[in-house]
C-alpha cells in the first residue's frame, strides 16, 4: 500500500480528503505510482503529467523521505520506505504566482 | 417574466449572477472552482441548463467542467456525479482535459511548428482552453479554442475532444505567432444558417473562415493593415482581438483589432476601417446589440502598452450606424481614477427588449446596462479580475 499526498486543488478534483492509499502492482517507481494514481483517479490524468509526453508538469515536484525525486528516471525504484507505506509520496505545487 | 443569467469567469473562480427581467436585483453564486483561472464559461443555446466551463491552472493544466442544472452542480464530463469513476470495461472516465493535437499528414508528423516570440519556429504545445462555443442546436456538441492555437470539437458533451486539424494544417500555420497573452484561438462564431460556416480568430495570426464545417479553412484578413509587422498587409500575422456578428445578418462582421475597429459585409472577404471618431481605436472587446445589427459597442483603451481607459475614465462607445460615428456612454461608469481593463471575452448582450449590455473588468466589477448602454451600474464588484462574461436570456 502506497501513501500519496496531493496538493489541495488536486484533492478537490479527485474528491478526496487528506492522504491517499494506493495499491501498486510490481516495482514501486514514479511511473507505477502515477499510473496507479491515474487509474484510480482518472480525473487527474493530464494534471500531473502531460497526456502525450508523460512529462511532469513544470510547476510540480515529487518528494519523499525528505528527498527531491522530481528528476529521477521514471522507472527507477522509489525509496523502500515509500514502497512499504512507511513514508508518503508527496506531489507538491511550486509556491509561485498570484 | 424572463430571467437573466450572467456567467463570469475570473482569475480565481467562476461566478454566476442571476436576476429577473427587470435586471435590477442580482444574486451571486460562487466562487465555483475557487482558486482556478476560469478563462470562459458558456451555456448551450439549445439547452440553457447545459453549461461548459474552462478551468485552468499553471500548475495542473486544463479541466473542462459541465453543469446540467444551470450551474448549481458541476462535473467533469465522463464522470457524472454519483457514478463510478471507471466504465464497466475498466476504462477510465473523466477525460475532459485530453486535448491532443492531430498528427495526421494534414498537419504534419511530428507536430508542425509556429513562430515563437523571438521569430524562431516552436513546436505546438497545448496550454489551455480560451473559449468554449456550444453548438446552436445540439447540447452535446461544443467547440473549444485553445492555446497554442487550435480548434477542437466534442460531440459527447465535453468528454472527448478531437482537433479540426484543417485549420492548423491549411498552410499558413508556421507564420502564426503569439501575442502578449499567448498564441490563443479566442473567438469562435457559428453561422446561424447552419451552412457549415464558422469564423475563428487567433492572436496574432488573424481571422479565418470555414464553409464546410471545419474541414478546410482560409484566412480572411484582406483590408487589415498592421504597421507593426514586416508586411503590414500580410495574409496572416494580424493581431485580431475579437470579432462579432449579429444573428440576423451573419455576412456582416465587426472586429476589434490591436489597432483599428473594422467591418466586413462579405463574410470577411474584405474589411474596411470604421474607427471614425473613437478617441483611440485600440481595445479588446466588441459586441453587437441583440436587436439592432447596426448598433455596436467597444471599450477604447489607451495604447497597446498601458491597457487602461483614457484619462482614467471608463467609457463604453456605441455606434448606431455600424461604425464611423461613435458616442461615449458614461452614466454610471467611473469617470475618474479608473485604470481597469476589459478583456476580449468580457462583454455580452442579452436578448430582452430593451437590450441589456454587460461587461467585466480586471478590477473585479461586472457592469450592466438594462437600456442598451444609456445607463450603467455595477451588478457585482470586488470579484477577482474578470476574464470573461457571457449572458443567458432564460425563458
Amino acid at each position: 500500500m502506497i501513501r500519496v499526498v496531493l496538493p489541495p486543488h488536486l484533492r478537490t478534483l479527485a474528491k478526496v480528503d487528506g492522504e491517499l492509499r494506493l495499491e501498486v502492482e510490481g516495482e514501486v517507481t514514479l511511473r507505477s505510482v502515477l499510473d496507479a494514481l491515474e487509474t484510480r483517479y482518472p480525473m487527474l490524468r493530464g494534471t500531473i503529467r502531460d497526456h502525450g509526453t508523460l512529462q511532469r508538469r513544470p510547476f510540480l515536484r515529487f518528494f519523499a523521505c525528505e528527498e527531491d525525486l522530481s528528476h529521477q528516471p521514471p522507472d527507477a525504484p522509489l525509496p523502500a520506505a515509500v514502497a512499504s507505506g512507511a513514508e508518503p509520496f508527496f506531489i507538491v505545487g511550486a509556491i509561485a504566482g498570484g | 417574466m424572463s430571467g437573466i443569467r450572467v456567467l463570469a469567469g475570473t482569475r480565481k473562480g467562476a461566478f454566476i449572477l442571476t436576476s429577473d427581467g427587470k435586471r435590477k436585483n442580482w444574486e451571486v453564486s460562487g466562487p465555483h472552482f475557487a482558486g482556478w483561472e476560469i478563462y470562459h464559461l458558456k451555456g448551450s443555446p439549445a439547452d440553457p441548463n447545459r453549461l461548459y466551463c474552462s478551468q485552468t491552472s499553471g500548475w495542473f493544466g486544463q479541466i473542462i467542467q459541465r453543469s446540467d442544472d444551470g450551474g448549481k452542480t458541476w462535473h467533469q464530463p465522463g464522470t457524472p456525479p454519483g457514478e463510478p469513476l471507471t466504465a464497466p470495461d475498466g476504462s477510465p472516465k473523466g477525460e475532459s482535459n485530453k486535448f491532443v493535437y492531430d498528427t495526421s499528414p494534414e498537419t504534419g508528423k511530428p507536430l508542425t511548428t509556429h513562430q515563437w516570440y523571438d521569430g524562431t519556429q516552436h513546436p505546438w504545445e497545448f496550454k489551455r482552453v480560451w473559449h468554449l462555443e456550444p453548438s446552436l442546436k445540439d447540447p452535446d456538441t461544443v467547440y473549444a479554442g485553445i492555446e497554442d492555437a487550435g480548434l477542437f470539437r466534442s460531440a459527447d458533451g465535453g468528454k472527448s475532444w478531437h482537433e479540426l486539424a484543417g485549420l492548423r494544417g491549411h498552410g499558413t500555420g508556421p507564420k502564426w505567432q503569439p501575442g502578449a497573452g499567448g498564441m490563443c484561438l479566442h473567438t469562435i462564431l457559428l453561422d446561424p444558417r447552419e451552412n457549415g460556416r464558422m469564423f475563428i480568430a487567433i492572436s496574432a495570426a488573424g481571422a479565418f473562415r470555414t464553409d464546410d464545417g471545419g474541414k478546410s479553412w482560409r484566412p480572411i484578413n484582406r483590408g487589415l493593415v498592421s504597421e507593426y509587422i514586416p508586411d503590414p498587409k500580410a495574409e496572416v500575422g494580424h493581431c485580431v482581438h475579437r470579432i462579432a456578428l449579429h444573428r440576423s445578418r451573419p455576412e456582416t462582421l465587426f472586429m476589434q483589432k490591436h489597432w483599428d475597429v473594422m467591418r466586413s459585409d462579405d463574410a470577411g472577404d474584405n474589411w474596411r476601417e470604421v474607427s471614425g471618431n473613437l478617441p483611440t481605436d485600440f481595445g479588446f472587446v466588441i459586441d453587437v446589440h441583440a436587436h439592432e445589427p447596426e448598433t455596436i459597442y467597444v471599450v477604447p483603451i489607451k495604447s497597446d502598452s498601458e491597457h487602461f481607459p483614457l484619462e482614467g475614465k471608463l467609457r463604453v462607445y456605441r455606434s448606431r450606424s455600424g461604425g464611423n460615428e461613435w458616442e461615449p456612454l458614461t452614466k454610471g461608469l467611473p469617470q475618474s481614477n479608473c485604470y481597469v481593463n476589459v478583456l476580449r471575452d468580457a462583454m455580452a448582450v442579452d436578448a430582452l427588449d430593451p437590450c441589456g449590455v454587460y461587461f467585466g473588468t480586471t478590477g473585479g466589477q461586472v457592469y450592466a446596462s438594462a437600456d442598451a448602454g444609456d445607463n450603467w451600474a455595477p451588478i457585482v464588484r470586488d470579484l477577482p479580475a474578470v476574464l470573461s462574461v457571457e449572458v443567458q436570456t432564460l425563458p
